[in-house]
């Protein structure tokens, strides 16, 4: 609707001239930088990608990355939508607090984050980590650490996506479905899932690209040991700095990859999703 | 909107009367919920700010006034405020783009304004630096090692935030106000500054906290690019991280605590305003 009355008024230069500003604005910064990573990737054809896969310890650092981003998105859809559910459909005191709380991790730093995890489960000095050392497990400079680290940063995206559909779609066929008997949990999967399943996807999504690059707080959290603790991000640091800038551009490549696939996902979803 | 702004209104209304509607089921997956955000969130911020109030206050005050320390704080929220405000217009100026413009290609720009917000943060580093940090950069420019490598490494990674909160009030924004305005002999730019700006300027202050936040932590998009020379491009991230790596960690509990302040700030602007913003509904 908004677009066809726009197109029937007449464009001004001022219309051209902020068109000119966004379209030059987001070329410099965003499109021309990402082009010349690509092409820089694949400078000497696929060489640096397959020496890549050919390097234990790359690999090892590609499948850790994986793991952590894995088991942070899996936490993070059991934690945001049970959260979202208690949100929109309970009420309980201090629910305004808790909600502002829930958006903490998008505004502290990830050096920050990382600093709080080891000073609490740090295995030297921390709270509660010499205690879970003492039971043999080992947090801070382990994958334990990582995937907190990783749930930390990314802990509200599925919160914001799921709250406002939850918000939008009602209680009124969660009531018939309860008062024609079904249970809470069979109204769950039957009623309320299937209403905020594509929120639910965007929140995924959108998770598992901020998980899969975070780097900050794991840096601090992992210790970075070689082949163990050691993700790709950390990599392409630690390559970038030993002038080994071909293998850096190639993981940087594939993780960018990644990322630019989550956004397509999420964005080709949004339209459909919009036209149904 | 309209028709979900009754049900949004009727418990902030009558909120202070609601008794809690936990059932046993829902207050179990509460407590459950609680006791992984409080070892995951909340405890460990906690640990941050009782580290840095073990000291007392004269350790936390020098932590956070030695010269260097000192140096890359105000270089950190330098350049927050100036990208923030940069954001401001440019964001404004591209949702209203992507809102009301059409041409072929738009769909790409839509795409374009996310990357920033998922490209991993080193990756952003090192993006940045094939264009602007190189002596044979096709530009010729080279801001690498450099406080201006700081500015363009926060432009980057807080792109999207006041765009994705404008964006959707422009959207629904109604045009026939616009055109009462217009056929009342308003001018373009007396409609814009008298009708449109007012109803986008809660989501354009909500966009800019959120990019002033984002920028004030920045940290991964900075370790290639800026070199973190003290004095020059150094930012209060990488200062908690040297302080870390020295083994000090009242002195980064310090400087992080200040952050938090800074974000926790930042946040209940954010939360007053949203609150607003879904009360005009």
């Amino acid at each position: 609707m908004a677009d066809l009355s726009t197109t029937r008024r007449t464009r001004g230069p001022v219309t051209y001239l902020l068109r000119v500003v966004a379209v030059v604005y987001l070329a410099l910064l965003v499109v021309w930088p990402v082009a010349l990573v690509v092409t820089n990737t694949f400078a000497d054809g696929l060489t640096s990608l397959r020496g890549l896969f050919e390097d234990p310890d790359m690999v090892a650092a590609l499948q850790l990355t994986a793991v952590a981003a894995l088991c942070a998105t899996a936490i993070n859809l059991v934690f945001g939508v049970s959260m979202s559910l208690l949100l929109v459909r309970t009420e309980f005191p201090g629910k305004r607090l808790l909600s502002a709380a829930l958006d903490l991790p998008l505004s502290v730093s990830p050096i920050v984050i990382g600093l709080a995890l080891v000073l609490v489960y740090g295995g030297r000095g921390g709270w509660f980590g010499p205690t879970l050392e003492g039971w043999g497990f080992q947090v801070i400079f382990s994958t334990p650490g990582i995937v907190m680290a990783t749930a930390f940063v990314s802990l509200p995206l599925v919160i914001r996506e799921v709250v406002p559909v939850l918000r939008e779609i009602g209680t009124e066929q969660e009531q018939a479905a309860r008062s024609l008997g079904a249970n809470g949990w069979q109204t769950f999967w039957r009623i309320t899932l299937p209403g905020i399943r594509w929120a639910v996807v965007y929140g995924v999504v959108l998770t598992l690209a901020r998980s899969l690059g975070e780097f900050g707080a794991v840096k601090v959290v992992s210790g970075n040991v070689l082949g163990e603790t050691r993700t790709a991000t950390l990599a392409v640091e630690e390559k970038y700095l030993n002038f080994d800038v071909e293998g850096a551009y190639a993981i940087a490549f594939l993780l960018a990859s990644v990322s630019v696939v989550c956004i397509v996902v999420v964005q080709v979803l949004r339209s459909r999703a919009d036209r149904h | 909107m309209t028709s979900t702004a009754p049900a949004q209104r009727r418990p902030a209304r009558f909120r202070p009367a609601l008794p809690s509607t936990l059932t046993r089921a829902s207050g179990l997956g509460l407590g459950i919920s609680m006791l992984w955000f409080s070892l995951l969130v909340l405890i460990p911020l906690c640990a941050v700010v009782v580290t840095a109030s073990e000291g007392g206050w004269s350790n936390f005050w020098r932590a956070i006034t030695n010269a260097q320390t000192r140096s890359a704080i105000v270089l950190t929220l330098e350049a927050a405020v100036a990208v923030t405000a940069v954001n401001v217009v440019v964001g404004t100026v591209i949702a209203w783009v992507l809102v009301r413009d059409r041409f072929p290609g738009k769909g790409v720009l839509e795409v374009v304004i996310d990357i920033p917000f998922a490209l991993p943060t080193i990756v952003a580093g090192l993006v940045l630096l094939s264009l602007y940090g190189k002596d044979d950069s096709p530009l010729g420019i080279n801001v690498a090692n450099s406080g201006a490598s700081v500015y363009l490494a926060f432009l980057f990674v807080t792109l999207p935030f006041v765009v994705r909160m404008v964006q959707p009030v422009l959207e629904e924004l109604d045009l026939e106000v616009e055109e009462a305005a217009a056929s009342l002999g308003a001018s373009r730019f007396t409609t814009f500054r008298r009708v449109i700006l007012p109803s986008l300027v809660p989501a354009i202050t909500a966009g800019a906290a959120l990019s002033f936040a984002r920028a004030v932590g920045e940290y991964g998009s900075l370790v290639l690019l800026s070199g973190n020379l003290p004095f020059t491009s150094e930012v209060a991230s990488v200062r908690i991280l040297s302080a870390i790596e020295n083994d000090n960690p009242e002195a980064a509990a310090s400087i992080a605590t200040l952050l938090l302040l800074v974000s926790l700030a930042t946040i209940v602007v954010l939360d007053l305003l949203q609150r607003r913003i879904s009360d005009r509904g």
